[in-house]
Order: structure tokens, then sequence, then C-alpha cells
């Protein structure tokens, strides 16, 4: 086989948490008192406007989460030999993006580098000027040919997007025209993206569309790469607040006593710690550990692969406290209703109760916690990486993209690229998030949902 | 009330033991002191002698718990946990990496760290009840859906962004302040000026719309319909009522955080150079100082503490229902 499949452990959950929601997604459709609020979700034009945009995000998350390890063409022995590289089927998809890296920097859509470098020419002497890119606008023969063939190539991308944005607007609109859904918000936003997306593939295929940092590196490539990891950090994560808050919440609410002591005092002491200061620390010794024991990592990608495990797992013991509380307030709400006492007095097991009338009635707050988390944690990497306790350096994450691009912040005149990407991508992430986050908690709260009709 | 408070503070001693305890798991059975003298010594070429030396440097030649080498109560106190963990309740922090005292570092990094934290906090406030404020009393109008979509704008925009972005246009592009630095007294105003208008901007989205929701929460209420019925204005009805009534919400969110100003802020003070607590956890953080992290968290969780204790006390002082016993 001329490849390995790699499953890293970040991959691994990802699969997990991807089978979760489908389940979840399956088990909704059979209900339909479940699919009601889903149903008002897809109403609004904000909220499928931001998934659709969520949705492209995760296409491309996913399609980084495929790993495998080419094979070396030598052999040893007859055994085949592979390399230490891990790429994804996404790295393979962009490939000419990955590859095609320059000396150093340069400017978005340039065909020279960034800084001037002393050349000889044919007669011998030294010349200072700006070198030709090797492959940023290679295709040109003249270096001032590229304000036209920008122009001319942007053009007809945004046309062809358009184009492929028709057809998959027309081929959308048979068949989702009678389930009720914003049709018009949703064509039109098909339409934008499709031209934008159109416009920077054909602009990316000669160009660096976005520039190139410190070490040639495309930086449309990193920004695209650090998706996964901001994606990671804010869902993997989940999978273990979750079940900490879920079992821990209800325990200590529905059979009080002792365990709800236990449980108070647990998360007491960990939301009394600055969660910045519990991270630092808890990574400071993850580092540790991880240094100390190199024989545990076959390939670099797998150390960074589970420093970020980690790091989801350290944020999801550092963040769990507050879903809990509230679970734990609910329930404490709950079984006092009379449907539960009702329950108790036909001797309906603790367990049946907890998992048949109280874990369905605290779901709304468990689902408007998660969405409302995401670009919390979204956010939180970049810091975190700022900070140093975040993910590894050699990681391509936002995080460590505005740390490298930081320090260039001094030098004239200034290489903005790199941060204004960065922060264009989170931008565009978090914000659709938080947009789809109001409308799911707005359909869900009940709270909310009554004090409209009362109005 | 004097014995609600020796209460209370009773009860947050148990907590502290558990930050205590779990920063000590963290520091020293994840990790032993050998695998963290390793670390810092650099772990390829490292002799048994030079790690020996590390630890009895920094005193971690000792054993985890309990010392059989010794007689009487020095058996618990010549330990790793009674000098280094359990000496943080009578807020002896020990030495830095460095060699200097944690304590007299804390006391003197306080100063800076609050001019810029306290000012942020004061001047936020004031900021974001106000355009709460004024998010609500044109509540369903397009001012408010402008307003809230703003707030969602700037809650979606990094922090980093914030801080960089300030730092280029004010300090580089206009001249106007000092990218960073900081001086003491009145010399300080230009250093600190910029810090305070990023750390209010930078929290606008999400604590605005906070606000907004409180209060918005409360106008749906009867007495805000009897105040109308007497016929007073929108605006008596907000500031004299609404505003009120919704301390109990604002002052479980604000006052909590009232001690944990001093602490300072990471990122606002390594990007401005100002020598407070933040900055001196980042580098502590960047350098691998252990201790020095420890304390800082045992501090922080202290600082927190105190301010959920500061919490129950400002419910008595608008609440004249809340009584402490």
């Amino acid at each position: 086989m001329s490849f390995m499949p790699v499953m890293l452990w970040s991959d691994a959950l990802v699969f997990l948490l991807l089978a979760a929601s489908l389940t979840g997604a399956w088990y909704v459709r059979q209900r339909e008192h479940l699919l009601l609020p889903w149903r008002r979700v897809a109403q609004s034009a904000t909220a499928m406007v931001s998934l659709l945009v969520l949705a492209l995000f995760v296409l491309v998350g996913l399609l980084d989460t495929l790993h495998y390890r080419v094979a070396l063409p030598e052999k040893n022995g007859g055994e085949t030999v592979y390399s230490p590289e891990v790429l994804s089927v996404f790295d393979k998809l962009v490939m000419p993006l990955r590859a095609q890296t320059e000396k150093t920097y340069s400017a978005p859509l340039a065909v020279t580098l960034y800084a001037k470098e002393s050349t000889d020419d044919a007669h011998g002497r030294v010349l200072r000027e700006y070198p030709r890119l090797r492959y940023g606008g290679a295709h040109l023969t003249d270096g001032s040919q590229r304000d036209g063939d920008v122009l001319w190539r942007g053009l007809t991308g945004t046309m062809w997007g358009l184009v492929a944005g028709l057809l998959i607007v027309m081929a959308g609109k048979r068949y989702l025209g009678k389930r009720g859904w914003p049709l018009r918000a949703l064509l039109m936003a098909t339409l934008v993206i499709a031209g934008i997306l159109g416009m920077i593939v054909n602009l990316a295929a000669v160009y660096h569309v976005l520039g190139t940092d410190k070490v040639g590196q495309d930086v449309l490539y990193l920004s695209l790469k650090s998706i996964r990891t901001g994606l990671i950090i804010g869902t993997v994560t989940t999978l273990v607040t979750l079940p900490l808050a879920l079992l821990l919440g209800i325990a200590a609410g529905y059979l009080r006593g002792w365990v709800d002591d236990v449980v108070q005092y647990i998360y007491t002491v960990l939301s009394s710690i600055p969660s910045v200061l519990l991270i630092a620390a808890a990574v400071l010794m993850m580092q540790v550990t991880i240094d100390t024991h190199p024989q545990w990592f076959d390939t670099s990608a797998s150390r960074a692969d589970l420093r970020l495990v980690f790091l989801c797992l350290i944020l999801g013991v550092t963040s769990w406290t507050g879903l809990c509380r509230l679970l734990r307030g609910e329930t404490l709400k709950l079984r006092e209703l009379e449907y539960i006492q009702a329950a108790q007095a036909f001797g309906v097991s603790s367990f049946r109760i907890l998992t048949r009338h109280i874990v369905p009635n605290v779901m709304h707050i468990v689902l408007i916690s998660l969405v409302m988390d995401f670009s919390g944690l979204v956010l939180a990497e970049a810091v975190l990486s700022y900070v140093g306790v975040g993910v590894d350096p050699s990681m391509i994450s936002f995080g460590t993209m505005i740390n490298g691009a930081r320090l260039e912040m001094g030098r004239e005149p200034m290489v903005w690229w790199a941060l204004a990407a960065a922060f264009g991508f989170m931008l565009v992430l978090v914000l659709a998030a938080n947009l789809f986050a109001d409308v799911v908690r707005d359909a869900f709260d009940p709270r909310l949902a009554s004090s409209t009709k009362s109005e | 009330m004097i014995a609600y408070l020796i209460r209370r503070i009773l009860y947050a001693l148990p907590i502290l033991a558990g930050v205590n305890l779990l920063t000590f798991a963290l520091f020293f059975v994840v990790n032993t002191p050998d695998d963290m003298a390793r670390m810092q010594l650099g772990i390829k070429r490292v002799t048994p002698d030079a790690i020996e030396k590390w630890k009895q440097q920094r005193g971690y030649d000792k054993p985890l718990f309990f010392n059989k080498t010794e007689e009487g109560t020095h058996k618990i106190t010549a330990t790793i946990f009674w000098q280094k963990s359990a000496s943080m309740f009578v807020l002896d922090f020990g030495y830095s990496d460095d060699g200097r005292s944690i304590s007299r570092e804390i006391a003197t990094r306080m100063g800076p760290s609050l001019a810029i934290a306290l000012p942020t906090f004061l001047i936020g406030l004031v900021a974001y009840i106000g355009f709460a404020l004024l998010m609500t009393l044109f509540r369903a109008t397009a001012l408010d859906m402008a307003g809230v979509a703003l707030c969602v704008l700037l809650m979606s925009v990094s922090g980093l962004f914030y801080i960089i972005g300030g730092q280029f246009v004010v300090s580089k592009l206009w001249h106007l302040v000092p990218i960073s630095g900081y001086d003491g007294g009145i010399g300080s105003f230009k250093f600190v000026v910029l810090p305070i208008v990023i750390g209010v901007i930078g929290s606008v989205g999400s604590s605005s719309r906070w606000y907004r929701t409180i209060f918005l929460e409360e106008i749906g209420k009867d007495y805000v319909r009897t105040a109308r019925a007497k016929g007073l204005s929108e605006l008596a009805v907000l500031f004299r009522h609404v505003l009120k009534n919704a301390m109990i919400p604002i002052l479980t969110g604000v006052v909590v955080v009232i001690p944990l100003l001093f602490m300072g802020s990471l990122l606002t003070e390594s990007f401005f150079g100002i020598p407070g607590l933040g900055s001196y956890t980042i580098d502590a953080i960047n350098a691998q100082d252990f201790s020095v992290v420890r304390a800082m968290v045992f501090l922080g969780s202290l600082l927190y503490i105190a301010g959920l204790i500061l919490t129950d006390i400002s419910y008595t002082m608008v609440d004249p229902r809340v009584r402490l016993q």
C-alpha cells in the first residue's frame, strides 16, 4: 500500500463526536416534540445562514481529520517505510498551497518577496531588488502585468463560482422548496459564498492570496488548517464537560444529602481558581510529562495531537462547573414537581426516574450551554496559545499564527496579513457560532418562549 | 453580621484546603520533583547530581507528606507538603526561581495591576450599564437591534485583536501614547490610558448584552406596569425602579470580581509591559517557575472566595429583605 491511514487521538474523538451527533439527530428526527424547537431554529434566516457557514468550516475540519502517512520509495528489507510526516485528505486536496512555499514573507497577491535582496545579474553586477517569487505569479513574464491579471482572474473566478452557486441554488430550490426554510436568505448566502470561493480558488491557483509567512508558507493554507484546531477545541472539550456535569449535577440535585455536599464542594473548589491559572498550571504539568516521556510518540504530529487532546481535557475539567451548577438547580426544581412524585409513588426506581423524567427535561439546558460555550472556547485557544499554555507550537492554529505574526508588528513596513487572516477567519467562525447559538437559545429556552408570548 | 462573617470565613477554609491539595497534587504528585528538575535542567544531558542540587536549592529534597528521618513534629513539617503548600495559608509563598521573595513581589506589583484594573472596572461598569439602559429604553426598535448586533459582533472579535489593533492604531500610526512601559505616580497616565480604553472596549459586547438581558427581564414585571400606570416617565421607571431592582443580579456578577482586580489582567499587562501581577504570572508560566504559578493559583482562589463573601454582604446593602444570619 502506498499510504497508511493514521488515526490520531483527536481524530478518534472527532469521529466519536460525529457519531454521537448523528445518533442524536436520528433520535430527534423520530420524535415530533423534540423536533419542534429545531423547526423554530430552521425558520430563522440568521440561524440557517450561520449554519451554512459553520458547515463549510466543519467540512474543512473533517477533511483535515482524515490522516495518513505516505510510503517512502526506499524499502527497509522488504518492509515498507512510511514518511514521518502525517498528512490529511485536506492537505492532499490543497497540495499546491502546501507545497509551494516561498523563501520568506510576501504580501497578499504579491509577485515579489517583501524584502530586497542582493542578486548578481548577467554582467556580474550586484543588484538590490525585490526578487520574484518562486510560485506567486510565476506565470507572468513581467511583474507589472499583475494588477490586470489579478482583476481578470478574480472576475472569472467569481463568475465561475456564481455559475456553480446558481446550479446548487436551482437544485436546492427543487428539493428544499416545501420545508418552510428561509430559502431566499439561504440562496443569497449560497451565491455570495460560491462567488467568493470561486474567486479565491481561481486566484490561489497562481498567487498567495493571503501572502506568505516568515518561512514562506501560504497564509491561506495556514488559516484553513487552523480551522480544525479551533473546531476540536470547541467541540471535543464537550466530551469531558458533558458527562461530568450531567452525572454530577443531576446526582447532586436528585439525591441531595452528602452527594450534594460533595459535588458542591468539588465544583466550588474548581471554580474558585481563576480558570486561566488552573489551565496554565495543568498545562505546565502536562508539558513536563510529555517532555520526560518522548518514547510515547512515534511522530511529532502525534505528540502535538496528544497535547491538543490534553488541552481539551483540561479545558473540560475547568469548565464543567458552570453547567453542573445549572443542572443541579434545575434538578432540584424538577424533583419537587408532581409527575416525579407520582413516579416515586408508583415505585419507579431512581435510575428510571432519572433517565426517563429528569435527563430529557434538562437537555435543553445542556444544549444551550454547549452551543454558547463553543465560541468562547475557540477564542480561548488563541489567548492560551499566546500565554504559552495552548496548543503545541508546531500545531497550526489561530493562536500560533497570531503568536508568530505578533513579533513582526515592529517591522517597517508592517507584516499585517498573517494577523489579519487569523483574526478574520476567527471572526467569521465565532460570529457564525454566536449567531447560531443565540437562535438555538431562543428556540429552546422555555423561559424566553413564555415571556415573548405573554407580552 | 459578625457571626455570619466568621462562619463564612470558616466555610472558606475547606475550599482553600481543597485548592491547596489540588495544586499540590498537580505540581508534585502528577510529576515528581525529579521530573521538574530534569525539565528545567534540559532533558538530554542531566546528571543525578545536578538533579539533587536543583532539588536541594529549592527545598524539594524532602518526602512529600511524611519524613521518617526527622524527630517529633518535624516528621510532618520537614516535608514538601508542609513547607510548600500548607505554608501558603499564612501567606508565606516562599521564593521564586530567581531567589526573590514572592510575597514581596506580590506586594510591589499589586499597585500597577490596580492602576489598570480598577479604572477599567469602574469605567466599564458605568459604560456597559449605560449602554444597556439605552438599549432597554429603545427596546424592540431599530436602535436596539443595531445595539445587539454590535454587541454580538464585538463579542466575536478575539480579545487579542483589540490589544494588537489598539496598539497599532493609537501608538504606532497616531503616536498618541507610548506602545508599552510604566512609570510610577502621575507619569503613568500616558501608559495606562490605552490599556484602560482597550480593556473597556474589549468586553463591551458581552457585558452590555448581559445587562440588557437583566433589564429586559425586570421590565416585564408587574411593579414596572404599576410605575407606568402611576404616570412615571419611561426614564424615571428605568432609573428609579428597574435599575434598583436589577441590582441583585448585577451585584452577583460584579462584586465577585472586585478582589480579583488585584491580580490584574494577563494579556493587557504583558502586551503593554505593565509590571503588575498579570505579567508576573505570564513570565512565570513562560519561565516555568512553578512556585510562582502555585502562589498565584492560591492567591487567585483566596481573592475569589473573598469576592463571594463580599457579594453576600453587598446584597444586604441593596436589598432590605436580605439579612445575613
